[in-house]
């Protein structure tokens, strides 16, 4: 698996980069997983709010309602549960795509041509991962916080200045740059782990399913793994 | 041009080829032949660079493929084409595109030239009005053709069929051995062809090998074979359950 890392991200580095291609998994990673991205990111904030909101009562801090929200989704939850939906819906799809391109020959194809599969389907997987998790976790951060805003500030009675005073005070440029490298290096996990396993996958309809299977499984508990270690090394 | 010296090569354990040779001269096409699951299409992947042997070596034109580094493996399979048993189109692109597909990525020719070439290859083997289907719009003989223009467009010195027939009816797998036929002449090529149409085929090679518990037991004219008394080849040959092959594993 590492030689195989190694290979894609040398091809990524060298050209010549098949930029069509990777405008497609652009938009099919990234893109067309802005709408979940919005939805869980909205009622992940939301629920921060609300639990947030309860708990910070019982020691008289909701003012720290704002700080709180921010500080978790920038730092956490905004970057490994958009990780872990980008898995969800393409990263099995990527898996799926590559591994019946094995099974029916087409990567053969491709290698019988004189091509490099790598740079047709790793090298625009890899990249497209690595530039549309950073955005679409600011997304789902910026609207979590926004959900929280909702709950916190419309609902519960959070004075907006405070919610949002508070956030500025407390957050800082490290907490978004920590998140940020985190999304960054999930979109290299979640290209790698599911490119391996299609790419590698076993015979037949069943081996396809066996390998997205393996690959939604591994990149998730490869992320929160690598979670644990970015925080330690971050923060 | 093309050596096959001593292979073998084993799937988890389990010997698949046990010192394959074979010797294909420039411009022939040599019809491997014998019973399924017996390695034909294992060897013919060897000699494409696609599988590398546990022992012995493959020569084209002196070269040992397997030793080759991957820019000049890439550069020899410039020269190959392959037709796969399903196919093998791209599914995301169309029956044009895919015939397009090497000469956009492998050569420098302006899209008209390209155009002008893939419809004429299309036209060759009957596809024009069906350039922009989609591979899962067509029948699968209309695939086997489309696959068959996709791997001469190139004008390969070298052509791999795997199983071009199979799955088909009787007239159009006719079809595709005459499409074969009539393009091993205007294209000269050699080429290796992985089948069971027998007797049929006898009729488009210059040699047959029968590969046999993982060996080539017996290579000849297609006359040589007909004439053979060996067991194996009068069995396979005349269709028949009787004679030493008769495990069904």
């Amino acid at each position: 698996m590492g030689a195989f890392l190694i290979k894609g991200v040398f091809c990524a580095l060298t050209p010549p980069l098949k930029f069509y291609r990777f405008l497609k998994q652009l938009g099919f990673i990234g893109f067309q997983s802005t709408l979940v991205i919005l939805l869980t990111g909205a009622f992940t904030g939301m629920v921060m709010g609300l639990q947030g909101f309860y708990t910070l009562t019982r020691f008289a801090s909701e003012a720290f309602l704002g700080p709180m929200v921010a500080l978790a989704l920038i730092r956490e939850l905004g970057p490994v549960i958009t990780a872990l939906m980008v898995t969800g819906r393409a990263g099995s799809a990527v898996t799926a795509e590559i591994g019946i391109m094995r099974i029916t020959e087409q990567i053969d194809a491709l290698e019988l041509m004189g091509l490099n599969p790598y740079r047709y389907l790793i090298v625009p997987n890899l990249l497209a991962a690595l530039i549309a998790l950073p955005l679409l976790t600011a997304i789902f951060d910026v609207i979590g916080i926004f959900g929280g805003y909702v709950v916190g500030v419309k609902l519960l009675g959070v004075g907006p200045g405070t919610y949002f005073g508070e956030m500025v005070n407390y957050v800082d440029m490290e907490d978004i740059t920590g998140g940020l490298y985190k999304s960054i290096s999930f979109g290299v996990i979640i290209a790698w782990v599911c490119c391996y396993k299609g790419f590698y996958t076993g015979f037949g309809a069943e081996g396809v399913s066996r390998a997205t299977t393996q690959a939604v499984v591994l990149s998730s508990v490869l992320i929160l793994v690598w979670d644990y270690f970015m925080t330690s090394a971050l923060f | 041009m093309i050596t096959i010296e001593d292979i073998y090569k084993s799937f988890n354990g389990f010997e698949v080829l046990r010192g394959a040779s074979l010797q294909v001269d420039k411009g022939e096409i040599v019809a491997l032949i014998g019973k399924s699951g017996y390695g034909k299409s294992v060897l013919m992947k060897h000699v494409a660079g696609l599988m590398k042997p546990d022992r012995g070596r493959v020569l084209v034109d002196g070269q040992d493929i397997s030793r080759l580094k991957s820019k000049e493996l890439g550069q020899l399979r410039s020269r190959f084409g392959f037709l796969f048993q399903g196919g093998a189109l791209f599914d995301s692109l169309t029956v044009f595109d895919n015939v397009a597909f090497p000469l956009r990525e492998k050569t420098k020719l302006a899209e008209k030239e390209i155009s002008e070439r893939v419809l004429s290859e299309l036209d060759q083997v009957g596809l024009t009005g069906s350039e922009r289907k989609y591979p899962a719009e067509i029948s699968g003989g209309m695939i086997k053709r489309a696959a068959l223009a996709r791997s001469l467009v190139r004008e390969p010195e070298i052509m791999f069929f795997d199983e071009p027939t199979t799955g088909l009816d009787p007239i159009t797998a006719n079809n595709i051995l005459a499409l074969i036929s009539s393009c091993h002449q205007r294209l000269k090529f050699t080429g290796i062809i992985v089948t069971h149409q027998i007797p049929k085929i006898f009729g488009i090679v210059e040699k047959v090998a029968l590969l046999d518990e993982g060996r080539v037991l017996i290579a000849g004219s297609p006359d040589d074979i007909l004439a053979s008394d060996n067991p194996v080849v009068r069995q396979f040959l005349g269709n028949s359950i009787e004679g030493p092959q008769t495990n069904m594993d």
